[in-house]
Parts: C-alpha cells; sequence; structure tokens
C-alpha cells in the first residue's frame, strides 16, 4: 500500500515534469542564426530577439558540461561550479555555526530563567525581523572585510530561529523530568546536559533546521552584494555575461543544494526525536 | 522510648498564600506521624487533603510552612537519593530505553561504580520485575502502561533508597494490570528491608500491601486523624486476604471513614482551638482484633509499638 502509493507519487511526479519541460521547450522556438533571416525579417528587427530564456534542451546541455567539470579555477570570472558551492557553503556553515555557538547555550539561559527571558526578550523582538542584509554596510564598515561580512551576515540571520527555539524548548521540558533529575541530585550542569538537552532537543532541531533554510536563502543575495565568489556571485556574474542558460542551470542548482542541506538536518532531527 | 522513629513527621503545616491576598489556604495543618524502619505505610484520604503535598515534602521536592520530617536522626531538606520516588505518570524520560532508564538512577546513585556493574545492577531490577528478554531496550512509549509502570518501581528499587515513596503508582492502570503489579511489589518489598511510604485511592490495595494505614480528613485543615493496623500476617495474596477474619472488619472501617467520618472530623476553617497542644499522635485502630467500639482504648499505645511484618 505504502509502496503502491509512493510508486503513483513518483510517476505523477514524472509526468509532470515531462509536462512541463515540454510546454517550456515548445514555448522557446530555437533562434534562427542572422544569415538564415530573410531581408524582411531583418528589417522587422527579428534578429534583436537573439536573447531570449532558453530551452530546457539547452540547459540540460550546459548542466552536464558544467557538472562534468565542477572543479576548474580560470580566474575570477570563470570558476567551475563545484567550487563557487564549495565558498558559499564555506561561508554558511561558518557563519551558521558560529550563530550555533552562540544561540545554543544563550537560548539555555533564557529557557531555564523567566528573569533572563523577560530581560532579553525585547532586544529579541526587536533584532529579529530586520532583515539580515541591512547589517551588511555596517558589518563592511566595522570589519573592514567583504568576506568575513557575508559570514556575519549569515551569523546575524541564523542566530534567531536557533535562539528562539533553543529557549522555547528548554521551557517546555515536562516539569516530571526535571523532578526525576532532582530527586537523583543530579547538579545544574548534569540536568541540563542529561535531561534538559535531550528533552528539547527536537525542538532546537527544528530551529536549527530553519536557520539553515534561512542561511542558504540568504547567501545569495548576500554573494550577489559583495561579488567575488560564491554561487550568488556566479548567478549575478552569469547576469552580466547575459548567460540566462548558466543563471537558469546555477538557479536548479541552488535548490537542489538547498534540499540537500535541509535533508541533512531533517535526519538529525529525526535521530533526536522521541515520543512520548 | 529512647529510641527514635525511622522517620518522624513533626507538626507539618502547609499554607498556599491567596492569590487576591486575602487568608492563606491551610490544606494540612499539624500533622504528626513516625514510620518504623522497614514498615510499609500506605495514606489514604479524599483528593484535596494533601497526600501528594505531604508526599512532595517526604521527597524534598516540596517545603511545608512549618514543621519538618526528620529521617534516620537527621533533617530532611531538598531532594536526595536516600528517597526513591515512583510517580503516578511513570516519569521515565522517554528518549531512553527501559534499561537506560533504571541505569541513569543507578549511575546518580552509584557515580563510583564501573559501566558492567551499573549495567548487571540495572538489568537485576528490570528482571524482578519481569521486564527482560527484549523488553528493556524497548522506549517507554513502546510498553504499555503497565510495562512502564515497573520500570518505574525498578528504577526506584534499584538505587536502594532508605524510604521509598510511592505517589498513586497503580492509580492509572487497569484493575487486572494493577493486581499483577501489586503482586510482583508486594514479591520485591518482601525480599528487602525497604521502607515504603505509599499514597492510594484504594482501600483493598492499602490493606493487601499496608502494614498501618493513614487516613486523612477532608481538607482544608486536614489531618491524620487515625493510623489503622492491618493485623493480617504475611504473606499475603489477593486471592487468600478477603478470608483472613479481620479483612472484612478493616475494610469496613476504612470505607466507613472515607464515606462519613473523614468529612466529619474535618475541621473546616473554624480550626485551631486545639492546635499548640503539642505534636498529637494519631489514634491507633486494629479493626481486625478489636470490635469497632472498643477501639478508643487502644489510642494510648503509641504506634511504633504496633509494627508486624510477617
Amino acid at each position: 500500500m505504502f509502496t503502491s502509493l509512493n510508486l503513483k507519487a513518483l510517476f505523477l511526479s514524472i509526468i509532470i515534469l515531462i509536462f512541463g519541460l515540454g510546454v517550456w521547450e515548445l514555448a522557446t522556438p530555437a533562434v534562427k542564426s542572422a544569415g538564415e533571416l530573410t531581408e524582411y525579417e531583418k528589417l522587422v528587427g527579428a534578429a534583436d530577439q537573439k536573447a531570449r530564456v532558453p530551452p530546457p534542451s539547452a540547459i540540460i546541455v550546459r548542466a552536464w558540461e558544467e557538472l562534468s567539470n565542477p572543479i576548474y579555477d580560470n580566474g575570477p570570472n570563470d570558476k567551475g561550479i563545484g567550487i563557487q558551492i564549495g565558498y558559499s557553503l564555506f561561508r554558511v556553515l561558518s557563519g551558521y555555526f558560529m550563530a550555533a555557538l552562540i544561540a545554543i547555550p544563550v537560548g539555555f539561559l533564557i529557557g531555564m530563567s523567566p528573569l533572563a527571558y523577560k530581560a532579553f526578550d525585547p532586544f529579541i523582538q526587536v533584532l529579529r525581523p530586520i532583515s539580515p542584509l541591512a547589517w551588511m554596510p555596517l558589518a563592511l564598515f566595522i570589519i573592514k572585510d567583504s568576506q568575513a561580512s557575508a559570514i556575519f551576515v549569515i551569523f546575524i540571520c541564523s542566530i534567531w530561529p536557533m535562539l528562539i527555539n533553543t529557549a522555547f524548548g528548554v521551557a517546555g521540558v515536562r516539569k516530571d523530568w526535571v523532578n526525576v533529575a532532582r530527586t537523583h541530585e543530579l547538579d545544574s550542569l548534569r540536568t541540563a546536559l542529561i535531561v534538559i538537552l535531550p528533552a528539547a532537543a527536537p525542538t532546537i532541531l527544528t530551529g536549527m533546521r530553519i536557520s539553515i533554510g534561512i542561511a542558504w536563502l540568504v547567501i545569495v543575495a548576500a554573494e550577489m552584494l559583495v561579488g567575488g565568489t560564491g554561487i550568488g556571485y556566479y548567478v549575478w556574474n552569469e547576469w552580466n555575461n547575459l548567460d540566462l542558460t548558466s543563471v537558469i542551470f546555477s538557479i536548479l542548482v541552488i535548490g537542489v543544494v538547498g534540499m540537500l542541506l535541509d535533508a541533512a538536518f531533517a535526519w538529525v532531527q529525526r535521530s533526536v526525536q522521541y515520543q512520548e | 522510648m529512647t529510641d527514635k522513629p525511622f522517620l518522624e513527621v513533626d507538626s507539618l503545616t502547609k499554607r498556599y498564600p491567596s492569590p487576591d491576598g486575602g487568608a492563606p489556604l491551610t490544606v494540612f495543618e499539624d500533622i504528626n506521624f513516625d514510620i518504623d524502619k522497614g514498615e510499609f505505610v500506605c495514606i489514604i484520604g479524599h483528593s484535596g487533603c494533601g497526600k501528594s503535598t505531604i508526599m512532595n515534602v517526604l521527597s524534598g521536592l516540596d517545603s511545608p510552612t512549618s514543621g519538618g520530617v526528620t529521617m534516620d536522626g537527621k533533617e530532611l531538606s531538598g531532594p536526595s537519593l536516600d528517597r526513591g520516588v515512583v510517580f503516578q505518570n511513570y516519569s521515565l524520560l522517554p528518549w531512553l530505553s527501559a534499561l537506560k532508564n533504571v541505569i541513569f538512577g543507578v549511575k546518580a546513585r552509584y557515580p563510583e561504580w564501573s559501566k558492567e556493574k551499573v549495567r548487571e545492577h540495572s538489568y537485576h531490577y528490570l528482571e524482578l520485575v519481569g521486564l527482560v528478554n527484549g523488553a528493556e531496550h524497548r522506549k517507554p512509549s513502546q510498553l504499555s502502561g503497565g510495562m512502564r509502570q515497573r520500570v518505574s518501581i525498578a528504577r526506584a528499587f534499584a538505587i536502594q533508597p532508605k524510604l521509598l515513596l510511592l505517589d498513586e503508582p497503580f492509580g492509572a492502570l487497569d484493575a487486572l494490570t494493577r493486581g499483577t503489579i501489586q503482586d510482583e511489589l508486594i514479591r520485591i518489598w518482601s525480599g528487602s528491608d525497604q521502607t515504603v511510604f505509599m499514597i492510594t485511592h484504594d482501600v483493598d490495595e492499602a490493606i493487601l500491601l499496608a502494614d498501618r494505614v493513614l487516613l486523612m480528613t477532608n481538607g482544608p485543615f486536614a489531618q491524620v486523624a487515625e493510623s489503622v493496623a492491618i493485623d493480617i500476617p504475611r504473606p499475603r495474596s489477593r486471592a487468600d486476604i478477603i478470608h483472613h477474619d479481620g479483612y472484612y472488619k478493616i475494610r469496613n472501617h476504612l470505607v466507613e471513614f472515607l464515606a462519613k467520618r473523614s468529612k466529619d472530623l474535618a475541621r473546616g476553617s473554624d480550626a485551631s482551638e486545639e492546635t499548640n497542644n503539642g505534636p498529637q499522635k494519631p489514634k491507633v485502630v486494629r479493626p481486625a482484633l478489636n470490635t469497632p467500639s472498643s477501639s478508643e482504648t487502644e489510642s494510648i499505645v503509641p504506634p511504633n509499638l504496633m509494627k508486624i511484618k510477617g
């Protein structure tokens, strides 16, 4: 029953894919080269229509070219897709884990102490809705390094969901389990590590999963701003090169990498999930 | 009396401040009773009489407004591994397997033990409650209510506390499961010199398990009114106990108390004319040995001379 449902869904997905690509392909007829144009067509300006959304077949060809040689470096304007993704992942993960390093302990503190919760709350509420890119000028001025500023932007956008979810998860740990820790004479550190951390882990992981998703969304915009390397820069650079085939290809790559990141965190989340 | 009882509850009072600043709510006042070493004592009373609060004071999770508890010559303060607790809702850690839940307790109790010793000790206690052969590796969510409570009991016995506190441990279980686990509890307890204090709502359960049953009047201003000795020889079993001569005398006494006298004896809010008369030990009653009318004369015997354990 379950597998047959999965099979049906897979079958349907493939049909949707073929249908979608087919419509797209048909809607973008091949461009005639200038030599094939009649005098009349040249006069009415048909030659100007060269730049148009490329058909899926062209993108598949480009994807094959790029993915078969992902790691090469021919200078700032021509790097393999693997290298660009690598730069982006490095920035995302370093900013993200720095945020985790701060957000989880502080979230613990806020979750365990009602006083800290009330004291931190106004700051969190004001800082949280700020678009991470709004920090960019300030970060560039203070840090004076565009790479580090991009990492800072990732840091600042990842910190809030992790902080809030950790505080929420820790504050919501069932009183019974804390009482079990108390009747077993566990000190505060052990209570935090042996009882509260595993009890709050699913909620914390939910926050971490939201954060990694946001970080991956933000890195593209941040790299468009700071430039140099990374998948965001790559998209913008190909736009400047008027190479829409590569733009669409990199959009798809961004989607696939984001999906893999999310799947990795979903896997970790499942491993700490428990049933009451 | 030269030697002090093992556990002495002295003038225990709990008041909660009223939310609107009026007179505080007194749950119970001037509670006094003793428990001897190795004794199994049940406490029965209606909801709201503060049984659970007494339990929480004994476990150290709550503190009384005034009065105190002395165990083994030491004043209690805060939770301790000397007192093991079995909660009504099991309170197992759901991310740990049954065995690891017991190991959690044993590790806290004996941090100096080796890993193998901790595991062996924990496994032994799971064996005592019949939870081995695969069940020990299951998470609490994969166990039935009865099995969960067995794990909880194993965890409490495994830390070998001086005093075991059971807070309505079978309240959430169906009658058949309850019977089985009562038998297991009494079997494990008989093989130990464990002192047990247990809350229950179930009169038959109290008669089956206890050496003595404390009866509480209704709250507010609840008190321990009587200490009823269960003069039925051990080992007891659920099937045989009902044929004992004293069984129905005791049972009728308890039921009559709960149905009628717990209300009549309740002092309500017009209390406290006799609160400063020093510690008032509850009246001792032995329904199985006496006719109810003569039970008054027994009240001069202090409860700690009355211990019987078969």
